[in-house]
């Protein structure tokens, strides 16, 4: 699918499994590298090579955290330290009977788990330098207490690492154990990068609210991901603690979050292959050139400071040839709103969307006050006013992302929570944004798929294991997306990465995203802005259909002429206030509308 | 032990104040949250030593050659991690920035400095320590500082022109733009300003916690929990946050040891933000749709 030409109707069929296996040729280049690499019978290489696996290890659930979620997580070494002590702690036997070195292992998991939830809680509400600030502090004090608790990791002194039986005792055993744990962590993260949970955490990463308007539950996803990173960063110190056969708090600095930061920077935010790589040659890179190794993290360092200034989107960025090949000039959007009957749910039922003396204000300033709204099934409601009236406020409370100081908003009488945006789409009220809200790294198709998170059946460690459900889901998924694009004419650019899309396809992208959620209420924000006059007619004719296939609309815009030719109510904002509301022609002949805000 | 938890807890905390206000004056004049408040804590030690204790220097030039270190240092901040960045502020991309310029320092240093923690010399030659312990120089000195430089900041701000311009572009910088103000000329100097002032804290906190690269981490960390619990942006909460947190973790030091004050300091830091993410006296959260 790199032609963008290509036609709707065959997804992928052209590239089939000669395509799978160049996708992957680097990862079986690298798996077969790693089968084979005992047979040079190098003890040194053997050793390093362990290294960048565990590492790995640990960096494939960091990427999940840093590169999909753009958490800026940079002391996780902390992991690595609970790991290692939990492991060599349980197995040598200071703490209550000696454990068997498996299960001392299995407990540095679920110890790095837990403090991967616990340090990860924060992020779900703190800004992102305090959460930076959080991991940082908690690597810190992991330390601290590493060199306090002498009982049980020996202080400064320290603690022998685990041994681990015999086939996977010290040398090629533990090797190809360190190996196949780091094989399986990649293939489970990267089950998850290509699910729908990924492709949710990007949105986290670049269009929060869109997530939300999607109904992804930031709280819930970022907890399964901490859950995840933390476990395999406990994994990897139990591993780690096995290698140095020795721990001590000297042997787990600060510095080793950032090869595992940069690592990640490096491959590019979003990537799997590219963060493998980068921790593969950064942890061999000082090995082979020994001056560096006093200077290495200087190096790191500076390396990171060049990443952020120069190219923030790392290696994956600059090798994205697929996306340098020129578009086609002087697009068009031909929608086909024929197609929408596959897309949408029929509802014959009628819905009804109301809020009833909302008020809202920011500081001073009264956006709302006192309005009253009704949406119904099979209508489109236009919501006009000048700049400033309160639309789009009006719509952000409607889509929960506001408390109002007064007032409520009702589905079919019941209630409907606010400050919980991510609680409309399970109701199935869909909205677009007055300015789009997209991931410009993830392609178009990418995109619209996030519109039908909720859709998903198969759980977070379904996908990790990539079960049949969740193989169905994306099915299903892909193939919905691929619709909703046909019908607002996208099709053929469902390839392409977001950002190279014009404005006014952002639009119809966000519609189609929408519409994905087979919505019973559809909130569209001024979506003719900056569209062509033809454009506007088609995007009038969708939305005429679209709410004839039973969907309630919600309109907010500037273009007089499309409000009055396809609303079939209209309300007038001014100052917060129901200025009027009736139908085209009432409005048309408002004395006070025209003077306010039509004009003569 | 009364005696020796409030000195030594009251000294520390005016260290960890003056981080935090040198965490404050960078973010009032960019929005930017700079790692590099610790690091100029850490240089103030280190170089003091350097200057006085290797070099033989003179102490009030040593001390004059450090907090010029120190606005350099700022300067170097500014111009290099910060100014490239400010343009998508949303993305956040200053905490790697000033992250990685702070750890290519701190690296630095413990290359050509050691990572041992060497003595600091004792600046004032007189036997200060037996007339009463409350008296001893090492603790008076932070103290000191953190008054002085509070006392200097209120005057700058509330009484010369300069420094309201640096509140107009702290309030709103499109704003003070408009007016004519030189934006960047004023977060030049801000940035110098907190240079100054974290070299400050560092120096004369160093007879306590010595010249020592490692110093960096620590007081990167709490020197951010008290601005980060009484609100970004504010010195008051800094000062009372910061003399709060040295008198804590002395006595949770001494009374049941120092595993529980790190996990403490750490468990309050956490549950705080998390329940008032804005900090204890910070405003509302902003519009965000």
């Amino acid at each position: 699918m790199t032609d963008t030409a290509a036609p709707v109707s065959q997804p992928k069929a052209s590239a089939g499994w000669l395509g799978r296996l160049e996708g992957s040729a680097w990862w079986i280049v690298l798996g077969l590298a790693g089968l084979l690499l005992p047979l040079l019978d190098d003890s040194y290489i053997g050793v390093i090579a362990q290294r960048a696996y565990i590492y790995w290890v640990l960096s494939a659930g960091l990427n999940l955290v840093v590169g999909y979620a753009g958490q800026i997580a940079i002391g996780w070494v902390s992991m690595l330290t609970l790991g290692a002590y939990t492991t060599a702690a349980l197995a040598a036997g200071r703490v209550g009977p000696e454990w068997h070195p498996f299960l001392a292992l299995a407990a540095g998991g679920v110890m790095g788990a837990v403090a991967g939830v616990v340090v990860g809680l924060p992020a779900l509400r703190l800004r992102t330098f305090y959460f930076a600030m959080t991991t940082l502090g908690f690597s810190t004090i992991v330390t601290q207490v590493a060199l306090a608790w002498k009982d049980v990791t020996g202080g400064g002194v320290g603690t022998p690492g685990p041994v681990f039986p015999w086939p996977f005792d010290p040398g090629w055993g533990f090797y190809y154990f360190c190996f196949f744990l780091a094989a399986l962590a990649t293939w489970m993260t990267a089950n998850i990068g290509a699910s729908r949970y990924g492709r949710a955490l990007v949105a986290i990463r670049d269009a929060e609210v869109a997530a939300e308007a999607s109904g992804v539950s930031k709280a819930r996803l970022l907890i399964l991901v901490f859950l995840l990173a933390g476990a395999l960063g406990g994994v990897a110190g139990g591993l780690f603690a096995s290698l140095q056969s020795y721990i001590t708090p000297d042997a787990f600095t600060f510095e080793m979050s950032v090869l595992f930061f940069i690592a990640i920077l490096i491959g590019g935010r979003g990537s799997i292959l590219g963060p493998a790589l980068a921790t593969i040659i950064l942890t061999a890179l000082p090995e082979f050139a020994a001056p560096l190794v006093q200077w290495s993290t200087f190096l790191y360092a500076t390396l990171l400071l060049v990443i952020v200034l120069v190219i923030p989107g790392g290696i994956a960025d600059l090798l994205d040839f697929k996306n340098r090949r020129p578009l086609e000039q002087h697009r068009e959007i031909v929608t086909r709103p024929e197609l929408l009957a596959r897309v949408l749910d029929r509802h014959s039922e009628k819905n009804t969307l109301s809020m009833t003396g909302v008020e809202l204000h920011f500081g001073g300033v009264r956006a709302i006050d006192g309005l009253d709204l009704e949406v119904r099934s099979g209508e489109v409601h236009g919501l006009i006013g000048p700049n400033g009236s309160g639309k789009t406020t009006a719509l952000n409370v409607l889509s929960g992302y506001y408390r109002p100081h007064a007032g409520e908003a009702r589905l079919n009488g019941a209630v409907l929570p606010f400050l919980e945006a991510h609680t409309r789409a399970d109701r199935r009220i869909a909205r677009t944004f007055q300015t789009p809200r997209i991931v410009g790294g993830a392609s178009v198709l990418d995109n619209v798929m996030i519109g039908g998170t909720i859709f998903g059946q198969a759980t977070f460690s379904e996908t990790l294991l990539s079960l049949p459900r969740h193989r169905r889901d994306e099915a299903h998924l892909r193939e919905a997306a691929l619709l909703a694009l046909a019908t607002v004419g996208l099709e053929q650019l469902a390839a392409v990465r977001a950002d190279r899309l014009q404005h006014s396809e952002l639009r119809f992208m966000e519609i189609a995203r929408a519409l994905m959620l087979r919505p019973a209420f559809l909130m569209l924000d001024e979506p003719a802005a900056g569209l062509s006059a033809e454009e506007i007619r088609r995007l009038g004719a969708l939305i005429v259909a679209i709410s004839r296939s039973g969907t309630g609309v919600l309109l907010i815009e500037h273009h007089a002429d499309l409000i009055f030719d396809i609303c079939d109510r209209v309300t007038v904002l001014n100052l917060g206030k129901k200025l009027a509301a009736g139908t085209p022609a009432e409005i048309r002949s408002h004395r006070e509308v025209v003077s306010a805000y039509l004009g003569a | 032990m009364f005696q020796s938890i409030v000195s030594y807890g009251l000294a520390v905390g005016a260290v960890y104040a003056l981080i935090g206000i040198t965490y404050n004056v960078m973010y009032s004049a960019s929005r930017v949250f700079s790692f590099t408040a610790g690091m100029l804590g850490m240089l103030g030690g280190v170089l003091g030593a350097l200057f006085i204790h290797k070099w033989g220097m003179n102490a009030v030039l040593g001390f004059v050659l450090v907090l010029g270190c120190g606005a350099l240092m700022g300067l170097v901040t500014e111009i290099l991690t910060v100014r490239p960045v400010l343009k998508s502020i949303e993305q956040h991309l200053y905490v790697l920035s000033t992250l990685a310029f702070a750890l290519m320092i701190q690296q630095v240093t413990a290359i050509e400095w050691g990572t041992e923690a060497q003595p600091f010399p004792v600046l004032i030659p007189i036997e200060t320590g037996t007339v009463s312990a409350w008296l001893d120089q090492k603790f008076l000195l932070p103290l000191l500082a953190c008054a002085v430089t509070i006392a200097g900041l209120e005057y700058l701000y509330r009484r010369t022109l300069i420094g309201r311009a640096f509140l107009a572009i702290a309030e709103d910088s499109y704003a003070a733009r408009a007016l004519g103000l030189p934006e960047t000329r004023l977060r030049l100097a801000s940035y110098a300003i907190a240079g100054i002032i974290g070299t400050l804290a560092g120096f004369t906190g160093a007879q306590m916690l010595l010249a020592y690269f490692g110093n960096q981490a620590i007081l990167s960390f709490y020197g951010f929990v008290p601005v980060a619990l009484g609100g970004m942006g504010s010195n008051r909460g800094a000062v009372i946050g910061g003399l709060a947190l040295g008198l804590f973790q002395q006595a949770a030091n001494f009374l049941v040891g120092g595993i529980f004050a790190a996990v403490a300091v750490f468990a309050v830091f956490i549950v705080v933000l998390l329940i008032r993410p804005e900090g204890l006296a910070g405003a509302a959260t902003a519009r965000r749709v």
